[in-house]
């Protein structure tokens, strides 16, 4: 079998006394899309900025295209993660900068791309995510959630990353805008062969954006398949979030 | 167990030994904080905007604040030597003691702790706000090192515009004295300025500069630390702004008379 691009194996994480994750396994294939399932507070973010190296695991490891990079120092990593893209679940834009500049952060100051060079590939990134270049000057503090949030989603995509997680990309936005979207991150994965990891509560976008779902509950994955195959789970979980039925669910 | 006994002897030892241990723990992570801010300003990759915008809110930004506190403060203690100091003809010495005391100790002193309330403050509130937004984990992903990106340019802008402004505080102390000394005692500025040229040596104006860069150094510090540190939502930023500027302001006055023993015995 093929080494995966990203694999967490036995990871733990807690918060003090919280337990969040608990000997997690999971693997993404290269060029798939995976779309991570769960309930709010199951650690699904917290799953993700392990991926990352955001937080540090109390055991096991995260393997990045078969390398361990758990525990990488900064030079290491910095190469390990050159290619990574990540939309965070608050979009967690720099709000001292411009749209253009935080979209064109990682051209600018890890790349050296010039700054005209990168504001033009910001503003190409943008209409990626359906904003007009008038939004390019504006400061985050002036957009909306919604508006926010695809800002992130272009400052994910404009680097041409290899590996794209995204936290929740459509919560909080409008039907079409979130439909643009799940299209969007279904063309990054099928025509530049990115693999991406993308948290969601909506089982509309998990299927359109995802060849693989897993769902997370209680530090592990518990149950894990194509998306064609949500309907027929027999997991109580899985059915009740097809369902929007809570019974059976303790 | 000791632990469940927070009463007496037992409990009030357990207390003391934890709160030095704590404060051990303390100035360990504050240490090693240091060390890798320093290191990431002194190495490659550098931002040059970043550095340069710095300087702009630590320096220049700072130019009016610092220049009011130095005049005013030369002219105080002009004022006092004149009205306490007439029990011993202090104020024939008087542009000499307002320059030594000014280059010396009230330059760099007041300097600083006019910068701790305005820039450490500042740099704990801007850093804690992008890390309770996870701005600071974004920048990570983007492939930029916020040690390198955030950290070393505010160590950097605060360690060399400190002495720069204390210079210019200096100046102005010195000017300020001057004025008082011409309305009390009528002394003409062209004697003033002769009189505190010939009396005051290099060393004083260089004592000062050395502490203010230290100083400097303290001020970008505990802003940065407690900014990376602050837990908690606004509140804990809240909390982190005044530690940083309570915190400066104290290790401001702490190493100040470190260094002047220091330079005492010299
Ligand atoms: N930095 C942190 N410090 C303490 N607890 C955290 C932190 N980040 C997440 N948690 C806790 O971890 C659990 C999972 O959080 P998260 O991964 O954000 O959930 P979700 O699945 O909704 O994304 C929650 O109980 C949360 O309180
Ligand atoms: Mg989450």
């Amino acid at each position: 079998m093929a080494t995966p691009k990203l694999e967490w194996r036995g990871v733990s994480k807690r918060f003090g006394a919280n337990k969040v994750l608990d000997g997690l396994d999971l693997s993404v294939a290269e060029g798939r899309s995976l779309a991570l399932l769960g309930r709010s507070g199951q650690g699904k973010s917290v799953t993700i900025k392990v991926a990352l190296g955001l937080m540090v695991p109390e055991a096991g490891s995260v393997l990045l295209d078969g390398v361990d990079v758990t525990h990488q120092r900064e030079r290491e990593r910095r190469a390990s993660f050159a290619g990574i893209g990540m939309l965070f679940q608050g979009a967690a834009l720099f709000d001292s900068l411009p749209v253009w500049e935080n979209v064109g952060f990682r051209l600018i100051n890890a790349d050296g791309v010039p700054r005209a060079e990168a504001r033009a590939r910001a503003i190409e990134a943008l209409g990626l995510v359906r904003l007009a270049p008038e939004v390019a000057d504006l400061y985050p503090s002036e957009l909306s959630g919604g508006m926010q949030k695809r800002v992130g989603l272009a400052r994910a995509i404009a680097g041409q990353p290899s590996l794209l997680f995204f936290d929740e990309p459509t919560t909080g936005l409008d039907p079409i805008t979130a439909g643009a979207i799940n299209e969007l991150i279904r063309d990054k994965v099928t025509s530049l062969g990115c693999t991406a990891v993308s948290i969601t509560h909506d089982l509309h976008s998990a299927r359109t954006i995802a060849d693989d779902v897993a769902m997370l509950d209680a530090g592990r994955i518990v149950w894990q398949g194509s998306a064609s195959e949500l309907d027929h789970a027999d997991h109580p979980l899985v059915r009740a979030f097809v369902t929007g039925n809570p019974a059976g669910v303790e | 167990m000791p632990h469940s006994a927070p009463g007496g002897v037992i409990g009030w030892v357990n207390a003391l030994g934890r709160a030095v241990l704590d404060g051990v723990a303390a100035v360990g992570r504050v240490g090693h904080f240091a060390a890798r801010g320093v290191a990431a300003a002194v190495t490659p990759p550098w931002y040059p905007r970043q550095i340069l915008g710095q300087f702009m809110a630590v320096g220049f930004l700072s130019l009016p604040v610092v220049g009011l506190t130095a005049w005013f403060t030369g002219a105080a203690l002009a004022l006092n030597i004149y009205s306490g100091g007439d029990r011993f003809n202090a104020e024939t010495v008087m542009p000499q003691i307002v320059a030594l005391g000014i280059t010396r100790e009230l330059g760099p002193v007041l300097a600083a702790l006019m910068l701790a309330g305005r820039v450490a403050s500042a740099m704990a509130s801007e850093i804690g706000a992008m890390r309770a937004t996870e701005q600071v984990d974004a920048m990570f992903t983007l492939s930029t090192e916020p040690r390198r990106y955030l950290i070393a340019p505010r160590l950097i802008a605060a360690t060399v515009s400190l002495p720069l402004l204390t210079l210019l505080a200096d100046l102005i102390g010195v000017a300020g004295g001057m004025q008082v000394s011409k309305l009390l005692i009528d002394l003409p500025y062209s004697i003033y300025i002769t009189n505190t040229v010939d009396f005051i040596t290099r060393w004083d104006v260089e004592s000062g500069l050395i502490k203010s860069a230290v100083f400097g150094f303290i001020i970008g510090l505990m802003g940065c630390y407690h900014g990376d540190t602050a837990k908690g939502g606004a509140r804990g930023v809240g909390r982190a702004t005044t530690s940083a500027m309570v915190s400066s302001a104290v290790l401001i006055l702490a190493a100040d008379y470190l260094i002047s023993s220091i330079f005492a015995r010299l």
